[in-house]
């Protein structure tokens, strides 16, 4: 394929996946706003005025990135499982792309490119939500590295679901890494609290945790404060993109979970 | 020119189950070739190997030259399928699907569109094309898919029972409209059940049985394998070629 043909390819899946889940906004952009609004008056506004200030911010404005992350998280990786696994699973659709020239590569970037858009648009609608709650106040320390967090979290977490929807053989199987790995992860990884305040037994677990060194490195872009170097965070970002694009890749490409 | 070239090709299950056991066959460009099988014959195998679909275990093949080992995209270009199953989105729209599948050849909307709309048309389900394709009757479904594989205009169409589930009248009209794309130099590869289809269609065909072909050539040549003393022996009252494949497969 030429340039200009894979283009188009890529243009189509990404069209493709954008067009539906505008389609079906109420469940594709609603629960995670509705979440969010949830997360902000209850660990915010109630708990929060218990709290107060947390590492010289308040509580409120401490949570937020964590808050953003946490959706931008779940989202991408739950929109490339899940359209992948109902476009191998229901009407084996994938086939319309599998018998095409699309190279293996191309296919992981039109799924992954779906996801990352979702995650990111959930992002910025949380992040629109949490200014209702910070009384339109929101610091940004760092534009650049708020938006570079993003994109890189959003991309690592669309691969990470590609993966776990080419290889889920049933509905459960997209089901229990969500809710047994990804969500501990994310809750554990100091959404709602710095890790200097934890004992220094837990600290050493979450210091294994790769979710906390995202939330921090997020942080930091708003409020300049962070528990880890910015340095770490981005390369375990970048890690972990290596390692998932080459499982995505090794997966397409043998047809493991897609061909006999 | 060939358009389809299989060596030896073999493919074993996960399970164990040898569905092809050193298939060798050709089609040359412009035929209109029959794959006739009993179920489970391998028929489906060979066409998922030639598509994409499914990994061989040792064997060659190649599409208008191109192996599909070292130049899978160039092979890929050249096939339309319209596969056993109906496989599309059923929340698509007809026109969605068809333009999408162009996408995924790198075709661009703007040719992709009315090259869709015209297709749709021809096939007969121009006046549905902006509904939801789980509104389609099975037949529209399978013109559906029709239009899809020919979208990108290959030089390769592989049909696997096309007319499945599909009325008298109206599988008449999609052989009518089979003939003029071969006419057109378009290769066809046929698999189907309704003998009398692969009989009024078919230039040349293959029979295959648990795995291996058991006859091949022009379809004179296989119908001149029937024997009507014998078929009166057993009270068949099917065509000829229907004879001489329950003949050939019993045999195995």
């Amino acid at each position: 394929m030429t340039p200009r043909e894979l283009w188009t390819s890529f243009y189509t899946m990404l069209r493709k996946d954008i067009v539906r889940m505008f389609r079906i906004w109420i469940q594709t952009f609603l629960p995670s706003i509705i979440t969010s609004v949830l997360y902000f008056l209850i660990f915010g506004t109630v708990l929060g005025s218990q709290i107060g200030e947390m590492q010289g911010v308040s509580y409120m404005k401490f949570v937020v990135p964590g808050l953003v992350m946490l959706a931008i998280v779940t989202t991408s990786y739950a929109n490339t499982s899940f359209t992948f696994f109902a476009s191998k699973f229901f009407a084996r659709s994938i086939d319309e792309i599998l018998v095409s020239p699309t190279p293996p590569w191309l296919l992981i970037a039109g799924f992954v490119g779906g996801g990352m858009v979702r995650g990111i648009l959930v992002g910025m609608l949380v992040l629109l939500v949490s200014l209702f709650f910070t009384g339109l106040h929101l610091a940004m320390y760092n534009v650049l590295i708020i938006f570079g967090f993003a994109i890189l979290t959003a991309l690592v977490f669309a691969l990470a679901g590609l993966v776990n929807g080419i290889y889920a053989k049933s509905i459960d199987g997209i089901n229990i890494v969500p809710t047994f790995i990804l969500t501990p992860l994310v809750y554990l990884g100091g959404i709602f609290y710095s890790v200097h305040d934890l004992p220094a037994w837990w600290q050493n677990i979450t210091y294994a945790n790769p979710l906390f060194y995202l939330i921090n490195g997020f942080r930091y872009g708003f409020l300049g404060i962070t528990d880890v170097s910015l340095v770490t965070s981005i390369g375990i970002l970048v890690s972990m993109v290596v390692i998932l694009v080459a499982t995505n890749w090794y997966f397409i490409r043998t047809g493991l979970g897609l061909k006999q | 020119m060939l358009a389809l070239t299989v060596e030896n090709l073999k493919k074993r299950y996960k399970t164990g189950t040898e569905a092809l056991k050193g298939v060798s066959l050709t089609i040359p460009a412009g035929d209109f070739f029959g794959l006739l099988g009993p179920n489970g014959a391998g028929k489906t195998t060979i066409i998922g190997i030639v598509t994409g679909l499914v990994n061989k275990t040792e064997g060659l093949v190649s599409v208008f030259g191109h192996d599909i080992d070292k130049e899978p995209e160039r092979a890929k270009a050249r096939i339309g399928l319209v596969g056993q199953e109906v496989n599309f989105n059923p929340f698509e729209k007809p026109f969605d699907i068809v333009v999408n599948q162009g996408g995924y050849y790198g075709i661009p909307r703007s040719i992709a569109i009315p090259r869709a709309k015209k297709l749709l048309h021809d096939l007969g389900i121009g006046e549905k094309m902006m509904q939801g394709s789980m509104t389609l009757s099975g037949g529209m479904k399978r013109r559906l898919m029709i239009a899809r594989a020919l979208i990108h205009q290959p030089r390769f169409l592989i049909l696997d029972e096309p007319t499945a589930g599909v009325d008298v009248e109206l599988r008449r009209g999609m052989w009518d409209y089979l003939r003029s794309l071969t006419a057109d130099g378009l290769t066809i590869l046929l698999t189907t059940h309704y003998l009398e289809e692969a009989e009024q269609l078919c230039k040349n065909i293959a029979i295959i049985n648990k795995g291996e072909i058991v006859a091949k050539g022009t379809m004179a040549e296989i119908l001149a394998m029937h024997e009507s003393a014998e078929s009166e022996k057993s009270d068949y009252r099917g065509g000829r070629l229907e004879e001489v494949f329950i003949k050939l497969t019993q045999q195995k």
